[in-house]
């Protein structure tokens, strides 16, 4: 089952944990399978529109699927894919 | 031509001239190199340190703030001597005192469209230690329409984020996140907190990005980002790639010019907690002890998260944390006169935007939070 990891900004909306479980030929529907097990997620991940909003960046493994195929990159079983997070602290 | 070493120099640098890497010729670069550090904070302590330390010639400092307690627990370049102290000068004091063969320059001002050029252009490298969108904005633009390196860190609660930006040769910030996060979506460190060692470890791997840059050795973190969560204890890398649509960096560059940063990111330029809505929904801790005393019945609501009510409470108030105010509103009352409060106001400031939305009227935001009314009303409790 690929896996999605979660930064910690967003994990307040995943009940703490750090990485996912999804399901998903592609990073799409793995995407999906995200928002359904944490609804509360979407709005953070997704505008009104259902587009992933520009600020998010996800990376299958090493690379950002934006360099892919975006949401049409197929996945694999051990793939995993992480949220990059937009911070400014310092 | 490089500068000359010193006899008290090569004594003093001797540790870096046995390294074959950085050599006499190294250290000759090192004391030739200029750097500017903006924000003195909790990732510019640690770099300002290590780079005075080792010795790079001309280092600039640019912030505007002076030193407060809150800062010390991660802030390690100023100290309890130096409370109230403009943090430029306790930086540049700290700096001498740890070197003083190197020019310290001192800029007590915020970084901005209007001074920013004028600032960045007699240094060779920036370094990004600002805690704002706004400013990773701007050190971006300046970098790129100069053609610098920005070597870029950013800290939240446990995670960090390093990276050199350089456009000459690979990605900038802007190919990685073209636009911010709308306002309030990512709290800053003010409301979030942060561990304080965590500043000190990406700090100092943006001071080794700096020193690697200025010598010419290693692999520079261009094209590569670095994400570091101290829970997990992971160090992760990705592959950044130059982004073609780019609109400051790409081959039809749409911005050719410093704009306006607090516009384009919907934030202030700086990440003090103001805790005011205005127009006149705001109420002071003053006016609302007064409403309380003359029995004027209000609904208080809490809008911190759980643990904070550690720290200070106020027994009368219902707790909703911000995250949970859109699903929560049945519980609150239109018709009931209400104040909001956070630690300090930033937080009720957003929850009394999304209960106006929501068709709330008859509320008001705590300006200056629970904080404030500590300060202004009931003594017995911690400001934090």
């Amino acid at each position: 089952m690929p896996a999605i990891r979660i930064p910690t900004p967003l994990r307040s909306y995943t009940a703490g944990q750090s990485e996912i479980n999804v399901e998903g030929q592609n990073v799409g529907q793995a995407m999906d399978s995200l928002v359904k097990l944490h609804p509360s997620l979407r709005p953070h991940l997704y505008n009104t529109t259902g587009q992933l909003r520009p600020f998010v960046n996800l990376f299958l493994n090493e690379d950002n699927i934006k360099d892919l195929q975006g949401l049409e990159t197929p996945l694999q079983e051990s793939d995993r894919l992480m949220l990059i997070p937009s911070i400014a602290g310092g | 031509m490089l500068p000359e070493l010193s006899h008290e120099e090569i004594l003093r640098y001797s540790r870096h001239l046995l390294i074959p890497e950085v050599g006499l010729e190294g250290q000759k670069k090192l004391k030739a190199a200029s750097v500017l550090v903006i924000g003195t904070g909790g990732l510019g302590s640690p770099v300002a340190l290590y780079l005075a330390a080792a010795g790079v010639g001309r280092i600039g400092l640019v912030d505007y703030d002076v030193v407060d307690s809150s800062n010390l627990q991660r802030q390690v370049i100023h100290g309890t001597s130096g409370l109230g102290v403009l943090k430029v000068e306790s930086a540049r004091q700290r700096m001498l005192d740890l070197n003083p063969g190197i020019q310290v320059e001192v800029y007590n001002e915020p970084f901005t469209s209007e001074n920013a050029l004028r600032i960045a252009e007699s240094y060779d490298i920036l370094i990004d230690g600002t805690d704002n969108f706004p400013t990773r904005y701007l050190v971006n633009d300046v970098c790129v329409l100069t053609g610098k390196a920005n070597v870029y860190g950013s800290i939240y609660r446990f995670d960090g984020q390093v990276s050199v930006f350089d456009a000459r040769s690979g990605p900038c910030y802007r190919c990685l996140f073209p636009e911010p996060p709308p306002p309030g979506l990512v709290p800053s460190c003010a409301e979030g907190g942060v561990l304080g060692v965590l500043p000190g470890t990406i700090g100092t791997l943006q001071a080794t990005e700096a020193l690697k840059l200025i010598l010419g050795i290693g692999e520079p973190m261009i094209g590569r980002l670095m994400l570091y969560n101290a829970l997990d204890m992971s160090f992760e890398f990705v592959k950044l790639r130059k982004n073609p649509r780019c609109k400051i960096c790409g081959p039809e560059p749409e911005i050719t010019q410093l704009i306006d940063y607090e516009a384009f990111c919907g934030v202030p330029g700086h990440d003090h907690e103001e805790g005011t809505v205005g127009s006149g929904w705001d109420i002071t801790a003053l006016e609302l002890a007064e409403q309380i005393k003359n029995n004027k019945p209000v609904h208080l609501l809490d809008v911190r998260e759980p643990h904070e009510l550690e720290i200070s409470r106020i027994d009368a108030a219902q707790l909703i944390p911000l995250g949970q105010l859109a699903s929560r509103l049945s519980e609150l009352d239109t018709a009931q006169e209400m104040v909001v409060f956070c630690k300090a106001g930033t937080r009720s400031a957003r929850a009394l935007e999304l209960l106006l939305s929501a068709g709330f009227r008859k509320v008001k935001n705590l300006k200056g939070g629970i904080n404030a009314w500590a300060r202004e009303v009931d003594p017995s409790l911690p400001i934090y």
